[in-house]
């Protein structure tokens, strides 16, 4: 066990649990948006929804304790890599210019990241750990989007977390050691497609309640 | 007809790794666009040792772009604003006539500031001692057709044989990391089949040698292959993490 102890720990072990983690909130975010969309089916579509996902019982909470682990694991080695990364340069310098590599979600990882984090606890408490034995998810979901500072915070945070899958999506691609000279053109392609699917495909979910429900 | 400039210098003076350092302004006047800029730099020394000042003490060898001796930020971009380029090669006719210039150590914990420009890239020969090398056994010199290797491997191998070890990765990476060194360090022996023996204890052995010695880890910012003199590609950082997730997970090397 202490090989993979001292694999997961060294530099490319941390990259590869960010990369795995990373692809599996992307792929959590495919399905949690596929599932949301049904909100344009109206009322009854988007209730019927959640009562159908509710109905796999053990499978969600099965589901839900897999992202908290990946949660965990994400959260803690994102912070490991910030803490070393500051500590690796103690003198900064004075005049810093790019070189051309680096994109607003690249240079900005570790801060979108904790905005994310902070966003998610905020979302769950809102519509995750409520009481709904006297109501419907769309009806928690409309009261709440009838507020514009909620629908503000949640369009900040939709391009936010864009941000973020701009740069985590290829990035988890070239950890993992996939980067070739005809694939590599297309996962940027794709990076920045999810990224701006992501964006305003649950982006303007709150504009559309607040306008429609 | 030679064009002459004038510049100020913004050059940051240390005079030790645990004195604190500051910019100091100087004038270089009269300096020819067809210098290096290494060359304006020994003109601006020759004025300092004639007013009695200690001259700016930096790194230099064949002033030829190849042994990877030389190289500071200059105004935030290691081996200045040039593609492709180390410092020696950067001429004056990229700077304008009254342009302010700040030129800086390259910036990392494992680089150890020794004075003023110079810094002490010793880490890097250690990674390549943990191994960068392949053991040969002594006798008559085999046959050189023996091992047939494809045009295009041999390429490759040789873009990241290119690699002078001149630091310019850990100084562009924003998290200071020298994933690129060892990446072009591990993929030139990998790719080859004289390099095959011992590829997995290599990956392994090169990788904690760089952890260990306080580089940051890699974000995948891409700011090295843009500022690396010899342009090499983080396709090499890739082949990097695919060789080491071979060593760990398929190897018997601990």
């Amino acid at each position: 066990m202490n090989w993979l102890i001292n694999t997961l720990g060294s530099s490319i072990g941390k990259k590869l649990l960010m990369a795995l983690t990373g692809l599996g909130f992307i792929s959590f975010l495919v399905g949690h948006l596929a599932g949301n969309l049904t909100i344009y089916g109206g009322k009854d579509a988007f209730n019927s929804y959640a009562a159908h996902l509710h109905a796999l019982g053990p499978f969600v909470t099965a589901a839900e304790l897999g992202l908290l682990l990946f949660a965990v694991i994400h959260v803690a080695t994102g912070a490991i890599l910030f803490y070393q990364n500051l500590q690796a340069r103690p003198e900064r310098y004075k005049v810093n210019k790019s070189g051309g590599g680096r994109t607003i979600g690249s240079a900005t990882m570790p801060y979108t990241g904790f905005v994310v984090l902070a966003f998610v606890i905020f979302h769950l408490l809102n519509f995750h750990f409520v009481d709904k034995t006297h109501t419907t998810i769309f009806q928690i979901v409309s009261e709440a989007f009838a507020s514009p500072v909620y629908v503000l915070i949640y369009i900040v945070a939709m391009v936010i977390v864009a941000l973020h899958v701009s740069h985590g999506f290829w990035s988890a691609f070239q950890s993992l050691g996939a980067n070739h000279p005809k694939y590599m053109p297309f996962i940027m392609g794709v990076s920045v497609a999810v990224s701006v699917i992501f964006g305003i495909g649950f982006g303007f979910l709150p504009v559309y309640i607040s306008l429609f429900s | 007809m030679t064009k002459t400039i004038n510049l100020t210098l913004k050059v940051w003076r240390q005079k030790g790794p645990h004195v604190k350092g500051k910019l100091e302004t100087y004038h270089a006047n009269n300096i020819s666009t067809d210098m290096s800029f290494l060359e304006m730099i020994d003109v601006v020394n020759e004025q300092l040792t004639l007013d009695g000042k200690d001259p700016i003490a930096f790194d230099h060898d064949c002033r030829e772009g190849i042994c990877g001796s030389c190289g500071a930020v200059v105004n935030g971009r290691p081996h200045g604003p040039e593609k492709g380029t180390t410092l020696c090669q950067l001429h004056m006719r990229h700077f304008s006539d009254g342009d302010t210039v700040v030129v800086e150590p390259w910036r990392s914990r494992a680089f150890p500031i020794i004075r003023d420009l110079a810094v002490d890239r010793g880490v890097l020969d250690k990674i390549i001692q943990a191994g960068g090398y392949i053991s040969v056994n002594a006798g008559g010199a085999q046959d050189a057709n023996a091992i047939p290797i494809p045009q295009e491997v041999a390429d490759k191998a040789m873009d990241a044989a290119a690699c002078i070890g001149c630091g310019a990765c850990v100084a562009a990476c924003p998290n200071a990391s020298a994933m690129l060194f060892v990446s072009a360090k591990v993929s030139q022996l990998a790719l080859l089949p004289q390099g095959k023996p011992e590829a997995a204890r290599r990956a392994i052995a090169m990788l904690c040698s760089a952890d260990k010695a306080g580089f940051g880890n890699c974000s995948n910012e891409r700011e090295c292959e843009a500022e690396c003199p010899k342009e090499i590609s983080i396709t090499h950082i890739a082949r990097l993490n695919r060789e080491f997730f071979k060593a760990s997970f398929g190897s018997s090397v601990q």
